[in-house]
């Protein structure tokens, strides 16, 4: 197990190395630059500005100085937020998209699996039709029209719950935002557990564990459960990577300061440095959660850990 | 298609008749399986509808895409005027400008795709065909491509290069050519094992027979199967780019910005989100519905 861990862990570097050289060269090799809106200044200002955040070097060079300062775990100076390090705003971001994105994943995964399992169990009654309608709409019907309804509803019509801001987390300001980021993943996991579930139903040791006169809530949940999980496992990292960039729209929809608008605003003023820090970060949590689905599905089925 | 199968077996009962013997096509099996799915079949009339719509849409209407009415500023649906879909905030009509998105949005869908399936199905034939250390190294460059978060470099791209269509389709397309690969790969793969072309092989036939008689018919389904199901994935991502402010730009219009100018102004005028929304979330449908349609009818073992 161990062997397995450090061998995904050793092909996450490049794939992060890949990230950073790809984020970086593909923004310098765009014509005109961060301070191109500022036309009201001296050029000699511009050229002072550009020198301070080394644009004015080769990009090899800009590259090199960059990673460096990397290593050292420093981000550079952001452009837009001129008083601000582009670490000092991934400390404000991170938290609030850590923490929608988290919530959102385990509402997503509780409430997908549930949903599948109930309608499996009840193929063909009133209660799978339900589901699977329901599951079939937040898969066509995409977060960014969701969202607004659902602010109108409950925002505007029921005035139940507030229609934007963060408010440092406050249950009622997440709910809305955790609805709309968790509703598509939430279908195509119920579609996905269902379909699991109604496959490992007919299996022959699940026919054994009733004919031993098991009930069939142990049936479910000691002998099935596990063999449903596989698949959701694997579907792990897809979903973590809809999470996230769910929640760049959600984030603007309803206003929230996560890093999903740093990156939008980071991109639209070229802002370099900014750009390169979300996107590290967002890169790094893709890995790394990857490599979580992976470690767990080779717990679960230990044929995958040797290759 | 109903009376397409219908009349297909009015000439098989009168060839029975004849007491000759015909064999029916996998593919014609495909499509009459296909034929009776009522979801697929209803999925596809709906699509043509809203595909013919976008044709001929912004042609029925008297009003044009860059017609401002100060008089009819955020007007719901009327027929006053032959505003059928109301009007937006800059008394723009909304009937042209939601068939004008459709235009748009199926354009890049099928654009995308057909980027998509290009490079896709290049890479991974060429990797499941040569196998061994080429398909190594191949898979292992999508393995890399598919761990990063591709759609933050789309939005990169269209910032830093300047929002146009066409780097939309390449975009777009670059992304979500993996999934593609590794299906064509996976199926080459172990198309190339089987006893058929082993068997083609050795009465002779040279290898672009093999590929054209044996390996394309039978890589062929899923390839389908996933390319309906990719159309809406491309112009989901579409409508997200142009959510954000970053696909298409005025005048041209496209459901993702219909939907993003839409939710603006929810409290003052729902169905101008609420229209081209629903446009969307149908057209997503019906892409579904004929997606899982295909895969039954072309795999009916794998139900």
């Amino acid at each position: 197990m161990l062997s397995f861990i450090s061998r995904r862990l050793l092909t996450a570097v490049p794939t992060l190395f890949v990230v950073i050289a790809g984020a970086f060269f593909l923004m310098r090799a765009a014509p005109g630059g961060p301070f191109d809106a500022d036309a009201q200044l001296e050029p000699e200002v511009i050229d002072n500005l550009r020198a301070a955040y080394d644009l004015d070097r080769p990009v090899i060079e800009q590259f090199v100085r960059y990673m460096a300062r990397l290593a050292r775990g420093d981000f550079g100076p952001s452009i837009t937020y001129a008083d601000y390090s582009v670490t000092e705003l991934l400390a404000i971001g991170l938290p609030v998209s850590l923490k929608l994105g988290g919530v959102a994943i385990l509402v997503a995964l509780a409430v997908g699996c549930l949903l599948g399992i109930f309608a499996a169990l009840n193929r063909n009654r009133w209660i799978d039709y339900v589901t699977m309608t329901v599951a079939m709409t937040g898969f066509a019907v995409p977060a960014f029209v969701v969202a607004p309804v659902l602010t109108l509803i409950f925002g505007l019509y029921l005035k139940l719950l507030p229609i934007s801001g963060w408010n440092d987390g406050a249950l009622s300001n997440m709910i809305l935002p955790v609805i709309a980021l968790a509703l598509p993943q939430i279908a195509i996991l119920s579609r996905l557990t269902r379909g699991s579930m109604l496959e490992v139903m007919r299996a022959n040791y699940i026919r054994t564990a009733r004919a031993k006169g098991l009930p069939e809530y142990k049936v479910v949940a000691s002998h099935a459960l596990k063999a449903v999980s596989l698949p959701l496992v694997s579907y792990l990292g897809p979903a973590i990577a809809g999470i996230m960039t769910g929640s760049v729209i959600i984030e603007q929809i309803f206003g929230l300061p996560g890093m999903g608008r740093y990156f939008i605003q980071g991109a639209l003023n070229r802002d370099y440095p900014l750009v390169m820090g979300t996107v590290i970060v967002y890169a790094t949590a893709i890995i790394l959660l990857n490599l979580l689905a992976d470690v767990i599905y080779g717990y679960l089925d230990p044929r995958v850990r040797r290759e | 298609m109903g009376f397409l199968t219908k009349r297909r077996d009015q000439q098989l009962a009168a060839m029975q008749a004849a007491g000759r013997t015909v064999g029916r096509s996998l593919w014609q099996d495909a499509l009459r399986r296909f034929a009776t799915n009522r979801a697929a079949m209803g999925g596809v009339v709906v699509l043509l509808l809203i595909s013919l719509l976008a044709v001929i849409g912004p042609m029925i209407s008297p009003h044009t895409l860059e017609d401002y009415y100060w008089e009819y500023i955020l007007v719901p649906p009327t027929f006053e005027n032959a505003h059928w879909f109301g009007t937006d905030s800059n008394g723009r009509d909304m009937f042209v400008r939601t068939f004008h998105g459709a235009r748009i949005s199926l354009t890049i869908g099928v654009m995308t795709t057909a980027v998509a399936l290009l490079i896709g199905v290049t890479w991974g034939s060429v990797a499941g065909y040569f196998g061994g250390r080429i398909d190594n190294i191949m898979m292992r460059f999508v393995d890399v491509l598919y761990a990063l978060p591709l759609l933050f470099f789309i939005i990169i791209l269209v910032t830093v290069f300047g929002r146009n269509i066409y780097l939309v389709f390449i975009g777009i397309g670059a992304v979500e050519w993996l999934t593609m690969s590794r299906i064509v790969r996976g199926q080459t793969l172990s198309v190339k094992q089987k006893e058929y072309v082993e068997a083609a092989r050795a009465l002779g036939l040279s290898n672009l027979q093999i590929v054209r008689r044996h390996v394309v018919p039978n890589i062929i389904g899923p390839v389908i199967v996933f390319v309906t199901l990719l159309i809406p994935t491309t112009i989901l991502v579409e409508s997200y780019l142009s959510f954000l402010g970053l696909g298409v730009q005025e005048p041209m219009t496209s459901w993702g910005v219909l939907i993003s100018q839409g939710a603006a102004s929810i409290d003052t005028g729902p169905w101008l989100l609420v229209i081209p929304g629903t446009f969307l979330a149908v057209t997503l449908f019906c892409f579904n519905f004929i997606g899982d349609g295909l895969r039954d009818a072309l795999d009916p073992e794998g139900r």
